[in-house]
């Protein structure tokens, strides 16, 4: 997998910044030629993960770049990283309904669902990153 | 910081309130807050809460939609939710949140004659009004 010059980050630390982040992916899921559709699961998986920097983390970055796979296919992929305290147990948070805020639980399972590829790596106070990613079909 | 206001308008016995703008968190909150106000302050039977030019419902979004709906429904007000984007509802179901509780409808038009008929049944069963 290819990285692109196409890369835009977003620092994440307020409420304001999870609307930005989710703007600039739909506007690069647009550009990338992904349909409405797509582009309303890409925006809600943005919003979910900058969500979770804004309410765990001091702050974060969201960072969206368009990406080319192995055989020449185009997608988009998100990194969203926070130097808050890691998730302890990463099984738990998976679990749909599971929430130590006031949230729905649906946030990182939801987002997995919404997305083709899910990757989360956490550690105890140093911080999280996930990173998604959507290839257009 | 000062939050763009959502304007919630009255037309005889309901509140119609359409979101135009991508809410972030503390404007959606005080959204509810204006909107629970506004029911109290004008004894509205019913609210049309419309999703029309939303892009993007995210669980926080939902959960307040849902809230507000429960809220209301506590002051004896009911809430039709209009005008979900299809894209809206497929996320909704894929990131797995329920709006349970909540009634919705296609479009204002049938948002304001479902209210009308849940007001109606509301009152031919003899609730205080």
């Amino acid at each position: 997998m290819a990285p692109s010059a196409e890369e835009r980050c977003i620092p994440v630390k307020t409420d304001l910044d999870i609307v930005s982040a989710r703007v600039e992916g739909r506007n690069l899921a647009r550009e990338l030629g992904f349909g409405t559709i797509d582009q309303a699961r890409i925006a809600t998986a943005i919003s979910e993960l900058a969500r979770n920097i804004v309410l765990y983390a001091p702050e974060g970055k969201v960072t969206i770049r368009a990406v080319v796979s192995d055989d020449g296919g185009t997608g988009i992929e998100v990194v969203c990283e926070d130097n808050g305290p890691g998730i302890a147990n990463v099984e738990l948070v998976m679990q749909d309904g599971y929430s130590t805020s006031s949230g729905l639980g649906m946030g990182l399972p939801g987002t997995k669902r919404l997305m083709d590829e899910f990757e989360i790596k956490t550690k105890s106070s140093v911080g999280t990153r996930v990173t998604v990613r959507k290839w257009l079909k | 910081m000062e939050v763009a206001r959502i304007p919630i308008l009255q037309i005889e016995n309901y509140l119609v309130a359409s979101i135009q703008t991508a809410l972030h968190d503390k404007a959606a909150t005080q959204f509810r807050d204006d909107l629970l106000e506004r029911i109290y302050a004008t004894k509205a039977r019913g609210l049309i809460l419309d999703l029309t030019a939303v892009d993007v419902v995210d669980s926080f979004l939902a959960r307040l939609t849902g809230d507000i709906a429960e809220m209301a429904g506590l002051m004896g007000t009911t809430v039709v939710i209009t005008g979900l984007q299809p894209e809206v509802a497929i996320t909704l179901v894929e990131l797995g949140v329920e709006l349970r509780g909540v009634t919705t409808a296609l479009n204002l038009e049938k948002g304001i004659a479902a209210l009308r008929k849940m007001v109606e049944k509301e009152n031919t069963h003899g609730a205080i009004g």
